[in-house]
């Protein structure tokens, strides 16, 4: 067995921990995240209140646990949502080739040109600020990331002998993209995914900072954040810790997904 | 039951393949030789109906009476598999390496038959057998990268003939193997047309292969059809220069080794190498390398010259001094 590389292995355990903690919080907080005590705030950390309470006598830890959950479904839902619907996209654009595939990849350069978050804040403005309107536009942005990633590969597969045997035996377009040609790139898709759900964890706290993401009383790093930086000379720490756990989370998928590309791309590995 | 009639391949100006004209019978093996760009797998593919999207295609392609020159992809789609198959050349890369042969070579059964997936491991397993594939029981479950290059050649050909084709093609398909395992392959394909009265093409540059396995040869150089007949007899008495050039080449145990002066042989070759598509001459496409050239070779297209019933060859030498 051959050495995994150090960015992979400590990526996975980043992110071990990060959805370790998040699933933990769907059985256990050690205190309600959203009960209130204000004659224990700004309580320092204790046996009770591990990293202390905030400005309303709330637990940091609950808090920080509940919003791990939610970043991680958020982050989870958006790259499913806009992973699946970019590679069916992607797969498209691959087999029919011709005006098809140019139309769908300059739409593509089009999403790209878009500035992501601005286009968040646009639905958020259109729609209201709300959880679900962040994942949508998070999933949006994701759509031409995934088409693109999708395309390149599956036009290579196109070429290979396999998928000409497969034609000469009679096999449509579509059945190969699905038989064929996806199963042989599900590798790089894997590998473009988690580095999208690095970026959709900060995505998501982007949003929230700015209130166009998780409404109170919903926990959320980038809330915690936000609310926290009015406090920054009075309790800096409150500020710190999801401030931490962002970095934990993006840090932990970008160094997974960038390990998982190492080992799964032969040219890489001949490098080394 | 296959017919061809002037049918041309062009890629802009360049003609990949120029006016082929064939007629396949059931139980025909004809040999299609030639070097690398002489259009033979050009040809394999227009029969195939795979010929590339940046290819024209003229001329008149028949199967079965009907004209698929102009067919769409789904109507070749009901033609593949049942009607024409393909071996490839490259076994290590025709078989998908994250499915299990054995589902390979069921894809176009259910495709085509509605078997169910019972009926079509059982012929999928007596297909194995047939092409001489051991402990097939087990075969069916491997991937493509636990076997070797014959046994993956063997899946390839147990895959072409899924849907009992009447015509197979096979392109080059001992190329990628060594010279024993070549051997065996091109007796199994030679032998499988004999026992299921099925139609082979034989596309090779091998010519010991095409000797083994066809009675009817065609020897294509730059998209032309320079000559064909009974494969013996191409061989023994070749007449287009192209073909006694080919002929030549081949190595000859007996000659091999030191000459009288105690130097090293050389292998006798063609001089020159094929012009790329569009740098091919307008008339003869052999001229230029042609050890026999005449003033107008290069300009003059020269005709097909049938020297007996069922054998000729394209060259100015034939036409003009008769047949020789």
């Amino acid at each position: 067995m051959r050495r995994l590389p150090a960015n992979f292995l400590l990526g996975a355990v980043l992110v071990s921990i990060v959805v370790g903690i998040a699933a933990l919080s769907l059985i256990w907080t050690p205190h309600d995240p959203q009960t209130m005590s204000i004659s224990t705030k700004f309580a320092p950390p204790s046996a009770t209140h591990w990293l202390g309470t905030d400005q309303l006598g709330r637990d940091v830890v609950a808090q920080l646990m509940a919003a791990a959950r939610n970043s991680m479904t958020v982050a989870l839902v958006a790259v499913l949502l806009g992973g699946s619907i970019g590679v069916a996209l992607g797969l498209l654009a691959s087999a029919l080739g011709g005006w098809v595939e140019d139309g769908v990849m300059r739409l593509a350069d089009l999403g790209f040109a878009f500035p992501a978050l601005l286009f968040a804040i646009m639905l958020a403005a259109v729609f209201g600020p709300s959880l679900t309107n962040a994942v949508l536009a998070i999933s949006f942005i994701n759509i031409p990331i995934f088409a693109r990633v999708t395309r390149a590969s599956a036009n290579q597969i196109w070429t290979r002998d396999y998928v000409a045997a497969a034609r000469a035996a009679g096999r449509g377009r579509f059945a190969i993209s699905r038989d064929h040609i996806l199963p042989n790139i599900a590798a790089a898709i894997i590998v473009q995914a988690t580095i999208e759900f690095a970026v959709a964890i900060l995505a998501e706290a982007a949003l929230s900072y700015l209130g166009l993401g998780a409404q109170p009383p919903a926990s959320s790093w980038g809330r915690m954040l936000s609310e926290a930086q009015t406090l920054m000379y009075l309790a800096p720490q409150l500020a710190i810790y999801p401030g931490l756990c962002i970095v934990t989370a993006v840090l932990g998928f970008g160094l997974l997904g960038d390990g998982l590309r190492d080992i799964t791309d032969p040219r890489l590995v001949r490098a080394r | 039951m296959i017919e061809l009639e002037s049918l041309s391949a062009h890629f802009g100006n360049a003609a990949a393949l120029r006016d082929a004209n064939l007629q396949i019978r059931r139980g025909d093996r004809l040999g299609i030789v030639g070097e690398s760009g002489s259009g033979k797998t050009m040809l394999a593919l227009c029969l195939m109906g795979m010929a590339p999207d940046s290819a024209h295609l003229t001329g008149r392609l028949s199967i079965d009476g009907r004209d698929m020159a102009t067919a769409t992809e789904r109507d070749w789609r009901q033609m593949r598999s049942r009607r024409v198959a393909m071996v490839f050349q490259e076994p290590m890369a025709a078989l998908n390496p994250l499915r299990r042969v054995g589902d390979t070579v069921m894809e176009p059964m259910l495709l085509h038959e509605n078997l169910s997936r019972a009926e079509a491991r059982a012929r999928a397993l007596s297909l194995f057998e047939e092409v001489g594939i051991l402990n097939p029981e087990q075969r069916l479950r491997q991937f493509p990268h636990e076997m070797s290059g014959g046994q993956r050649q063997r899946v390839l050909i147990a895959l072409a003939l899924a849907c009992n084709p009447a015509l197979l093609i096979a392109d080059e398909p001992t190329t990628a193997l060594d010279a024993n395992v070549a051997l065996r392959i091109t007796d199994l394909l030679q032998r499988l047309a004999r026992e299921r009265d099925m139609a082979l093409v034989f596309i090779s540059h091998d010519l010991a292969a095409v000797a083994r396995a066809t009675q009817e040869i065609v020897v294509m150089y730059g998209g032309d059809m320079v000559e064909r007949g009974p494969t013996a007899e191409v061989l023994a008495t070749p007449q287009h220069p192209y073909t006694k050039g080919l002929l030549g080449a081949r190595p000859d145990p007996a000659e091999a080794g030191r000459d009288a002066n105690g130097k090293r042989r050389r292998l006798p070759t063609i001089p020159g190498s094929v012009p790329p598509l569009h740098g091919l001459p307008q008339g003869c496409r052999f001229a230029g390398r042609c050890p026999v050239e005449l003033a107008h070779c290069a300009d003059q297209r020269p005709v097909f010259t049938p020297t007996e019933p069922g054998r000729g060859a394209a060259c100015h030498l034939l036409s003009e001094t008769g047949h020789d």
